[in-house]
Formats: structure tokens, C-alpha cells, sequence
């Protein structure tokens, strides 16, 4: 892969089960270094991508270049260039971590001079210093992703795909996985991971979010909080929710209304009504109202925002 | 290549030595289907419930009765005094044979008339009831040559001089028609099958279930070199159950090995390839382990019904012995029972061997061909 071509391009890509389209025209460009989120809930075809990506799955429509390579037509090539983790743990649970460590750099041949500093590496990175003759079934949720990712990395691919990495596993377990994702992207690996975590998004360089199996958004976390709310949004303490929610989804100069938890999140278009409008408005149709102020919007807002913008009206750009 | 068949070939028996359950599984049913097999598979008839009604109270039929009562082959259960005894006998289970000797059979003896003999057979298992009746005649035949002295005595004046035929039958390679000695090799062969065809089916299946299966195949490994790793420690696995089962039938059951151990070899790497091969077609066609395991059952039933292990296959209507011509048992049990008992060699048997290489190339091509790399 020469330097100037992006690691992976997206054109189009579509995948269709029978009468299901699992992904709808995807159309991507992924730099190399960068580190791209996969953003989107469970269904939105964010694991179909990837695995079409990895030449798991055929296209039925579109084409996809990694690393250079067609994945359709030559996919071999595709995984010389590639680490891949599957969204289920899928490392051998009787083996132990140096058993699974040497069958994956057996199965990616690895050279015998470098097998001793990779595997050491591997295990470093996945902090398992001490546990290396421990069976695989027997360690916590987060040693598990790492070493899968350490297994996935021993061959040095210059691009990882990450399908849902941290699912399931504890939140410092979380972080301490994106430090090892930024880690490697520092040395120049592209990785596109795919995650439902809203919060994770925060951590990559840019976000595709997926839903229904199209890309409805890509930008920088920056670029998509700032940009694509079309307003501003207002956090309130109110109850009861569900009455609030209908009120102020019919009220004048509102874009949008959605629960968060348990207070409502409203974007209010510029020129509408204002924080003193808003409570009076909510008051009136008998809702009792706490604090009402404006917040910056996290990405879960945008993700919101743009779904249900997509919903009311269909075919509209993102 | 090597490397990566290798680690596979590492990692397969590594996790086996990992399963203690493994070991036991591996061995113990084997040696225990053959125990069973050994004792049980017999079609020999011992100590058949009989009841008697003799309504002649006679020298001879009492000579009759007693040649019976002296074969181990039956037992009199009951001394029945009238013929509704003899149904009742019969229809409740307490006897499955029955013999009546009616009024006037010593008389017609005397009088050189046939002597007629009323035997009832309770028919449910129609194996039992036929190998008894030849067993009757048997003692009938031997009961009326014990008559036929006096018989010629009393027709001294015969012109015609007795010509009797014996027939003298001689099996060949197996004298005393020794049952075990014909299920033995059955056995190896098809338990060997089935422990073969259900490990490897269950083997790649899991790997898929687990999703250990995705992982491999995201890398660049070929599917030639997965397929080798995968089959190769069953094909070995089945080498060490026909050693050990083969073992077993010629030290314990005594069963005889008169042929070439290089005949046996050949024959079974033929059959254990044709083994690995059908189950890892198989497990092209199972998601799961639940498919796996049906479609096993599936299968297997008729692989063994139809090998000609119990039935013959000459005796099935003509498109059932088409279908037994794709299961390689068929061709196993002729090459293992030929080894075994008659010791004729290649000159012999490349018929059966060439099928088994037949059917495992197809097989083994067939699967190839269903696993790509991919998950569509």
C-alpha cells in the first residue's frame, strides 16, 4: 500500500439477505492512521460492513478496496493486510494465552525470528504478564478483548477491523482497549471499530453513523455535535415525561423533542421561543418544571436528532 | 502450508489432552459396544420355553420328548394336559414352542405309516421361531433314524434296499459357523464409523458455533490446509480405535486374524479417509451442533443398516442395494471379514478398496468445494 492511497474505500456497498438490505449503499473513505467509529444500534449493519470489508461476505452491489485490494475479487490479499475481530469472542477458551498467541501466528506465519518478540509484545500490550499459561476460559471479560486483540495484530496488518470489541466488558476495561487502539493507530494502523456505545464515539477521529443500514452521518465528533443539530438544545427537569414529550413536540419553533434518562432534551430552532417560553409553555399544560437550561449536545442528541429527522422525512439528505 | 497445518494439528490435540472427558470418551464406548456386540449379537437359540402335550402316553413319544428335553436347546416349561392349555401357553407368553404328540403316533410308528407331529410356533420374533424349527427337525430327523432299525426290521420284506442320503455340509473359514466370529470385524468397522464420522462433523461445527471459525477464516490460511488440520488427528484418532478394537476381538473373543496386516492397513486408511470425509461434509451442511448432531443421526442408522452387518445386502430389493453401493461400510466389512476369516488379499478385494477411494475422493472433493472462506 503506497502512502498515498487511503487505507480502505467504500463505494456504494450493498449487501441484501434475500428480501432484507442489510446494508444500503454505504459510500466511504478511510485514511490510513485514522480511527474511524462504526456508530449505530444493534441491526444497523455495522457487522455486515466489516465483514464484507473482510471478505467474509460477498457484495451484492458496490465494490470496497482494502489496503489496495478488491475485496470481492481478491480477498486473499485483503487479509494478508488485515487484523479482524469478531463481535463474539472467538479465541480457543482450553488453550492457554501463549497456545492461542502461537496457533494465531502459526495460522498467519508468523516468522520464527519474530515469533518470540510479537508474542511478548502481544502480551505485554494485553497486560497478561504473569498469566500466559493461564486457560483462556478463565480470565475476566477485558484480558479477553486484548489478547484477541493482541491475536489479531501479531501479523502487523496495517488495518484492523474491530467488530463491538468492548461489548460487554466493564468500563475501565473499556478505556484501557481505546488507549490501545490510539496506541496502535500512533504507529500508523488504520482501524475502523464499530461500538454502540454513544460514549466511545468520542474517542475517534471521525464517526459514521449507521442506522438501517445506510450512512446517515460522518464527521469528526466535533463536526457532528456542532453542526447537525440545526438548533439549540435545552436540557429539562419535568415530570411527568411522557406528557411533557407530546407537549413539546407539538409546540411552535421546537425541531425536536426526545427523553434522555430522566429529563427531556428539546432543540429549539433559532428565532423560536426561548428558556422562559418554554417552561411557561410546559406549565400551562399542567407539567411540573425543574431546571431548564442549555447543554452541549453529546452525540447520542445529533444520533437522535438525525433519525428522527430522517424518519419524518424520507429521502431527505443528512 | 506446513506451519499452518501444523499449529492446527498442535492446537487439536492440545485441546483434546486439555478434555479429560475425551480420553474416556474415546475409548471406553468403544470397548464396551464391543463387549456387547461380542455377547449379545448372536442368532444360536439356547433354552427355548417349550410346553408338551403328549396325548399318546407312549414308549415312543415319551423317546421323543426326552430327546428334546436332552438338547440344551430347549426347555420344557409345562407338561400341558389339553390342547386349550397348549394356546394358553402360547398366547401368555410362557412358551414359544409347542409340541403335540397326538393319540396313535406310537402305533403309526409300528405300522411303518408316517407319524404326523404337531408343532406350534409362536411366530412374533420370526428369527427365534425359525432357527427353532430347524433345530426340530433336526431332533426329529435324529429321533426317526433312532426308529428306523426297528422300522426295518418290521419291513424286512421291503425289495427295494434304503437308500439314504446324508448330506455333509463344510463351512469354509469359519467351521463352527461361529457368529461372533462373523460380528467381531462387523463391529470394528462400524463403530470405528461412527466415532469418526460424528468427531470430526462435531469438531468443525464447533469451531463455527464458537466463532473460533470466522477468526481463521479472516486469515489467509487455504481451505485445503484447514480441511488437513481438521481431519488429520481423526483420521489418526480411528488408526488407534481399529488397533485397539482389533485388538480387543482377536485377544478376548479369540476371533482369528489370518490374513495380511497389510491388507487391513490399506483397507483402513481407505475407510477412515471416507470416514473424516463424510463427516466434514457434514458439518458443510450444520450451523450448529444440534444440526450436526441430527443430521448424524440422520445418517448413520442407514449407513449401518444398510453395510450388510446384520442383513444381507443380496437379500434387499434391488434399489436399496443401489443405495448401499455410496456407503463405505459396505466395503469396509467385505475387506475387514475377508482379512479376518479367509486371508485372501489385494487379488481379491481391490474392488471394495478402489470404492472406498472412490468415495472418499468425491467426498473429500465435495467438501472442499462447499467450504469457501466465507459466510454467505
Amino acid at each position: 500500500m503506497s502512502s498515498g492511497t487511503p487505507a480502505v474505500v467504500v463505494d456504494r456497498l450493498t449487501k441484501r439477505f434475500d428480501e432484507f438490505t442489510a446494508v444500503d449503499g454505504i459510500t466511504l473513505t478511510i485514511g490510513r492512521g485514522e480511527v474511524v467509529g462504526f456508530i449505530g444500534p444493534n441491526g444497523a449493519g455495522k457487522s455486515t460492513t466489516l465483514r464484507m470489508l473482510c471478505g467474509l461476505l460477498t457484495p451484492t452491489a458496490g465494490q470496497a478496496t482494502v489496503a489496495g485490494y478488491d475485496v470481492a475479487r481478491e480477498p486473499e490479499k485483503v487479509r494478508q493486510n488485515i487484523g479482524y475481530m469478531s463481535q463474539k469472542f472467538s479465541l480457543y477458551g482450553d488453550l492457554t494465552v501463549r497456545e492461542n498467541l502461537r496457533f494465531f501466528a502459526g495460522i498467519y506465519r508468523v516468522r520464527r525470528e519474530d515469533l518470540g518478540s510479537r508474542m511478548d509484545f502481544a502480551i505485554r500490550m494485553a497486560g497478561l504478564e504473569g498469566r500466559e499459561d493461564v486457560q483462556v476460559t478463565t480470565l475476566a471479560g477485558g484480558w479477553k478483548q486484548r489478547l484477541a486483540l493482541g491475536c489479531a495484530i501479531l501479523h502487523r496488518p496495517p488495518i484492523l477491523f474491530l467488530d463491538e470489541p468492548t461489548s460487554g466488558v466493564e468500563p475501565e476495561a473499556r478505556r484501557r482497549f481505546w488507549d490501545l487502539i490510539h496506541d496502535l493507530a500512533a504507529d500508523g494502523v488504520t482501524i475502523l471499530v464499530s461500538t454502540h456505545y454513544m460514549d466511545e464515539a468520542e474517542y475517534c477521529n471521525r464517526i459514521a453513523l449507521i442506522n438501517q443500514g445506510r450512512l446517515i452521518a460522518l464527521g469528526t465528533p466535533r463536526e457532528l455535535k456542532g453542526s447537525r443539530l440545526g438548533g439549540q438544545l435545552v436540557e429539562i427537569a419535568c415530570a411527568p415525561l411522557g406528557k411533557a414529550l407530546a407537549r413539546m413536540s407539538a409546540a411552535p419553533g421546537v425541531l425536536d423533542a426526545a427523553i434522555f434518562g430522566d429529563k427531556l432534551h428539546v432543540v429549539m430552532a433559532e428565532g423560536g421561543l426561548d428558556l422562559a417560553g418554554l417552561r411557561q409553555a410546559l406549565a400551562d399544560g399542567g407539567i411540573q418544571v425543574g431546571e431548564a437550561r442549555a447543554v452541549r449536545p453529546s452525540l447520542e442528541d445529533v444520533f437522535v436528532r438525525i433519525v428522527t429527522r430522517k424518519q419524518d422525512a424520507p429521502g431527505a439528505a443528512a | 502450508m506446513y506451519e499452518r497445518i501444523a499449529v492446527m494439528l498442535m492446537k487439536e490435540f492440545l485441546q483434546l489432552k486439555r478434555d479429560r472427558w475425551a480420553k474416556f470418551r474415546l475409548v471406553v464406548p468403544l470397548l464396551i459396544q464391543m463387549l456387547v456386540f461380542g455377547y449379545a449379537a448372536t442368532f444360536t437359540v439356547h433354552h427355548v420355553a417349550t410346553t408338551v402335550l403328549d396325548l399318546d402316553r407312549s414308549q415312543a413319544s415319551r423317546a421323543l420328548v426326552s430327546h428334546f428335553v436332552a438338547s440344551s436347546r430347549f426347555q420344557v416349561v409345562d407338561w400341558a394336559q389339553n390342547q386349550a392349555q397348549v394356546t394358553r401357553d402360547i398366547n401368555e407368553g410362557r412358551a414359544v414352542i409347542a409340541i403335540v404328540i397326538h393319540a396313535g403316533f406310537a402305533k403309526d410308528l409300528e405300522n411303518g405309516q408316517q407319524a404326523p407331529l404337531q408343532v406350534i410356533v409362536d411366530g412374533t420374533n420370526s428369527n427365534t421361531a425359525l432357527i427353532a424349527l430347524s433345530y426340530i427337525s433336526q431332533i426329529v430327523g435324529l429321533f426317526s433314524q433312532d426308529q428306523a432299525p426297528a422300522m426295518l426290521r418290521t419291513a424286512a420284506s421291503a425289495a427295494v434296499p434304503a437308500v439314504s442320503i446324508s448330506l455333509e455340509p463344510r463351512p469354509w473359514f469359519n467351521d463352527d459357523l461361529n457368529e461372533r466370529w462373523f460380528f467381531i470385524p462387523g463391529v470394528i468397522g462400524t463403530i470405528t464409523l461412527l466415532q469418526v464420522v460424528s468427531l470430526t462433523a462435531f469438531a468443525v461445527v464447533r469451531e463455527r458455533e464458537v466463532g473460533t471459525l470466522e477468526q481463521i477464516m479472516v486469515s489467509p490460511i487455504r481451505p485445503v490446509e484447514f480441511i488437513l488440520g481438521k481431519t488429520v488427528p481423526f483420521f489418526l484418532i480411528g488408526l488407534g480405535d481399529v488397533a485397539l478394537v482389533s485388538a480387543f476381538g482377536i485377544l478376548w473373543f479369540r476371533v482369528p486374524f489370518i490374513g495380511s496386516p497389510l491388507v487391513m492397513f490399506a483397507g483402513t486408511v481407505l475407510f477412515l479417509l471416507a470416514a473424516v470425509s463424510l463427516g466434514l461434509l457434514l458439518s458443510t451442511f450444520s450451523r450448529t451442533q444440534q444440526q450436526a448432531f441430527a443430521l448424524n443421526f440422520f445418517f448413520v442408522n442407514p449407513l449401518f443398516i444398510l453395510s450388510g452387518f446384520a442383513f444381507p445386502i443380496a437379500a434387499m430389493p434391488a434399489w436399496l442395494q443401489g443405495v448401499t453401493v455410496v456407503n463405505p461400510l459396505r466395503y469396509f466389512l467385505v475387506v475387514i471379514r475377508a482379512v479376518f476369516l479367509k486371508g485372501v488379499g489385494f487379488p481379491a478385494l481391490w474392488p471394495d478398496l478402489g470404492a472406498m477411494a472412490l468415495l472418499a475422493s468425491v467426498m473429500l472433493a465435495a467438501s472442499i468445494l462447499r467450504f469457501h472462506k466465507s459466510l454467505d
